[in-house]
């Protein structure tokens, strides 16, 4: 099977039922995506596909042929995800920082599509991530810090 | 940028930078310091570190490395210890590596436990001192090293960011150049620490050293462990405590693509594979039937019963102030209440696991621990091999909350890995970690008081009835029957009684592993306390505010902890109907004084909801006030989860909770605003990472009163307040 993953191919033979998320850590050793509930409960696994927050411990690797998979290994080679690596250690959002790496996800994934959410808007991209820490005051102060800092660069350009 | 390395790896880093052997070791373990030298000086180091303690290591490339004595599972330890040896030695934060101890209790054990231990938020308290001292000894080395090289007084010289300075001729040298020349001096037996006026460092909020790692999907937890010829396995154990396996089909556990083992422990069974998926697919297949053993007929309702019974009678007294008895006699009016807390999971996002390497005469482990030379003792008790034959790495923990101070996955994964021939990884899935976790056990308290005329309490009884945690795990802590833990936060009562008593009534319900969560004792003491004194305040028809007041005439730091809180928390203003402000305090071992004012809202179809929580501390001398107050956030929200929606329960003696959809937790939609004020003094250094989550269950019970006239006595409490409306 053939996958493109943070814009590599790689070829990888397993069955076409695994997930995506075991796909990642267990065959190709990219262990920056986390396991946690394993039911798209918890958001810990969260990737991108073709630029959609998905929970990657239920998204059977057959369903990302094609399209393109983004971890949390390559986010910051995004113009959003490296706004938001940056929101996130000004405010030194992680705690335990096993969860972070889908909160940054998601986070990203939101701000790709809406530049500038609303707490409403960030409550509904976010309530899929759960952080034990409980990191979600600065989650939150740390996307709309990234969202102000990707509109100043946008007026900039314009 | 930190890069955290086990020791093995350092090794390796450090014989290809042509680094350092470690020289002058001061070591109380003086045989293990050897041994820790001999491992580096064989990776075929020659060049000359300076290393005067077992905390810091400066070779001549001057970097500096410094060895982490506790772990770090997002309290901030990592920053905040390093702080305290950077501001000695006159280091730049950008100038630290850091890198995890390796077990060793003499070198790096923790002053409350006697042992390398994580827990109990004492992690500052216990090295707030030791550390300072490390890092001025090593600073005082090299300023000497640099005045003998220039034949001057050590005190004209000046250390600071990694350079020793002569002040008149400004002369300076680097801390990598003098390593060599600093290693080879008699490492004094005093040494000044700074002056806390003098401090450049400590008291601010320095930027945490392992933030970097943890957004780019770098950072190292056990469960990321990749070692060449790895398998993964994941585990059933029984689904009741006692039982066993009775059959089950290995041929189709087999038939999975990628199976290469399956493991029979008597408690239950691993499947080896080449991948989680496959681990995964294959427990499933072998389609397990267990003998339930003897716990089989046992639910929660017969747990609670027995603490029930076990709560009429007397029990060990833990503290006594005047006569309870008589003064509850004579008392005008007498207030009594039982209060109950469930079982908690911890539910750490990383679930449990270990890997582990058992070869012919040797055990390498690889996890991240709470309890570092526990684990190691845990890996050479299955094994049979002598502890130097066991070598263990720690991690960053995805979460401790105390689950992580036990071993017992330790243990079964080196049960696991002595029957296969690879390092194997076992991973639980999140419903082994919900189903087999060292539960915080259930408490059920008797409470009684008793008022005079005027509504002011002349007499307090607290009768704690719950296991004796300590017992089983720091037994030498447990004298005369007394559990330092099982009445932690209920002790130390600051309210000025005439006549207290309270006991703890041992009762062990073998049914559920029992050990420590975030806030230990403390948690539940708490809710019951500041409960029942909210209770009293009501009885005389106080204001909950004012009445504490009125009762903390020698404690003067609780009244401006309780005045901060009050005044940010705007109590006494006006809210909209539907919803209320409670108050609490909290004051235990961890000598933090913490207020907090909570401002929830039940809606007409009975929902909780937080929407602020203001809480005051006092935790004294204050390292790093934006690690303080994320700690504060942090244990806020876990004991918000904990007092609203936290229950673990048992059926026939299987726990029913499995996962996140039946183990509720907080979310970011539903976390409230959260504000902490710090108070600043000199004071010593107290406990932080608990005291959030000890504190807040009162104060949301205590607002759910405000808010409904429910006064709710059992958590947690959304089950509560749905059982009260009926």
């Amino acid at each position: 099977m053939d996958l493109m993953i943070n814009g590599e191919r790689r070829q990888i033979d397993v069955p076409s039922d695994m997930p995506v998320l075991w796909v990642l850590r267990d065959v190709l050793g990219m262990t920056g995506t986390k396991f946690g509930c394993g039911m798209s409960l918890c958001g810990a696994c969260t990737v991108q596909l073709d630029g959609q927050a998905i929970r990657s411990c239920v998204t059977p690797v057959s369903a990302a042929a094609g399209k393109a998979i983004t971890t949390i290994e390559a986010i910051g080679a995004t113009p959003v995800g490296k706004k938001v690596q940056a929101a996130w250690i000004a405010l030194d959002v992680p705690q335990c920082g096993y969860c972070q790496s889908g909160q940054i996800m998601s986070a990203s994934a939101l701000l790709a599509r809406n530049a500038r959410p609303t707490d409403a808007d960030i409550d509904a991209a976010m309530a899929g991530n759960i952080c034990r820490c409980g990191t979600y005051g600065r989650v939150r102060a740390a996307i709309k810090r990234a969202a102000s800092e990707a509109s100043i660069s946008g007026r900039g350009v314009r | 940028m930190m890069t955290t390395v086990s020791r093995r790896e350092f090794v390796t880093v450090v014989a290809a930078a042509g680094g350092g052997l470690l020289l002058g070791y001061r070591a109380e373990g003086a045989q293990r310091a050897a041994s820790t030298a001999t491992a580096v000086a064989t990776a075929g180091t020659t060049a000359a570190s300076f290393a005067p303690n077992a905390f810091i290591r400066i070779p001549p490339d001057g970097s500096v490395t410094l060895v982490m004595p506790q772990v770090e599972m997002g309290q901030g330890v990592y920053t905040a210890l390093s702080m305290l040896l950077a501001e000695e030695l006159e280091v730049a934060p950008g100038q630290i590596r850091l890198e995890h101890a390796p077990p060793d209790d003499k070198l790096y054990g923790n002053q409350f436990f006697g042992e390398q231990m994580t827990g109990a938020s004492s992690s500052v308290r216990a090295f707030y001192e030791p550390l300072r001292r490390a890092g001025a000894t090593a600073r005082a080395m090299l300023v000497a090293a640099a005045a003998a090289s220039w034949n001057v007084d050590p005190a004209s010289c000046r250390a600071h960011k990694g350079v020793v300075t002569h002040t008149p001729t400004r002369r300076s040298l680097t801390y990598g150049v003098l390593a060599a020349r600093a290693a080879a001096l008699q490492v004094p037996d005093k040494v000044t620490l700074k002056d806390p006026k003098d401090f450049t460092l400590i008291g601010t909020p320095a930027k945490r050293l392992d933030t970097p790692g943890k957004v780019n999907g770098t950072a190292q937890f056990g469960i990321d462990v990749r070692l060449p010829g790895m398998l993964i396995a994941t585990v059933a154990a029984s689904p009741v405590l006692g039982g066993k396996v009775a059959r089950l089909d290995e041929q189709k556990a087999k038939a999975v693509p990628g199976v290469r083992q399956i493991v029979r422990l008597d408690d239950g069974v691993a499947v080896v594979a080449d991948h989680m998926w496959a681990a995964k697919q294959g427990l499933a297949a072998l389609d397990i039937r267990w003998d339930d053993g003897p716990n089989a007929k046992l639910s929660t309702p017969d747990i609670v019963q027995g603490l029930a019974k076990a709560s009429e009678s007397p029990g060990v007294t833990a503290r006594k102030d005047g006569d309870p008895e008589s003064a509850l006699a004579g008392a005008a009016k007498k207030v009594e209440a039982v209060y109950e807390a469930p079982f908690l999971a911890h539910v750490t996002m990383e679930p449990m696991n270990c890997t582990v390497h058992v070869r012919k005469d040797s055990c390498e482990v690889w996890t991240g621990s709470q309890a570092l030379s526990r684990a190691r003792a845990a890996a050479a008790e299955v094994t049979g091999f002598p502890l130097e034959k066991v070598v263990l790495h720690n991690h960053l923990l995805g979460g401790g909350f105390g689950r992580r101070l036990e071993v017992d996955y330790v243990t079964q994964a080196v049960r696991i890995a002595k029957e296969v021939n690879a390092p194997v990884k076992v991973v639980w899935t999140r419903e082994e970690d919900v189903q087999h976790d060292v539960y915080r056990s259930y408490y059920y308290d008797r409470m009684t008081a008793g008022l005079d005329a005027r509504g002011t309490p002349v007499a307090w009884t607290h009768r704690i009835v719950g296991p004796a945690i300590i017992a089983r795990y720091l037994p030498q802590a447990f004298k005369d029957g007394k559990d330092i833990d099982a009445v932690n936060g209920a002790v130390q009562l600051l309210y000025d009684i005439p006549a207290i008593q309270v006991e703890h009534v041992r009762h062990e319900e073998p049914v559920l592993n029992t050990g420590f969560w975030r806030g230990v004792g403390v948690t539940h003491n708490n809710f019951v306390v500041e409960s029942f004194i909210d209770e009293l305040a009501a009885a005389s028809k106080q204001d909950p505010v004012a009445f504490r007041r009125t009762l903390l005439g020698k404690s003067p730091r609780a009244v401006a902890v309780l005045d901060l809180a009050a005044r940010e928390g705007r109590w006494g203003k006006p809210l909209p109907s539907g919803r209320g402000r409670g108050v609490a305090l909290l004051y235990s071992d961890w000598s933090t004084y913490l207020a907090q004012v909570a401002e929830v809202e039940v809606n007409a179809s009975g929902d909780v909801r937080v929407h602020r929580i203001v809480c005051a501390v006092d935790c004294g001398r204050i390292v790093n006030p934006d690690i303080v107050k994320a700690q504060i956030e942090s244990g806020v929200v876990y004991g918000i989860s904990g007092a609203l929606w936290g229950e673990v329960t048992l059926k026939n003696g299987r726990v029913e909770q499995s996962n996140f959809h039946n183990y509720r937790v907080l979310r970011m939609n539903e976390a409230p605003q959260i504000e902490v004020h710090l108070v600043r003094n000199g004071e010593a250094p107290g406990g932080i990472g608990e005291p959030g989550t000890a504190v807040t269950a009162a104060a949301l019970s205590n607002a759910i009163y405000a808010a409904t006239g429910k006064r709710l006595r059992k958590l947690p409490l959304q089950s509560a307040l749905a059982l009260a409306a009926r």
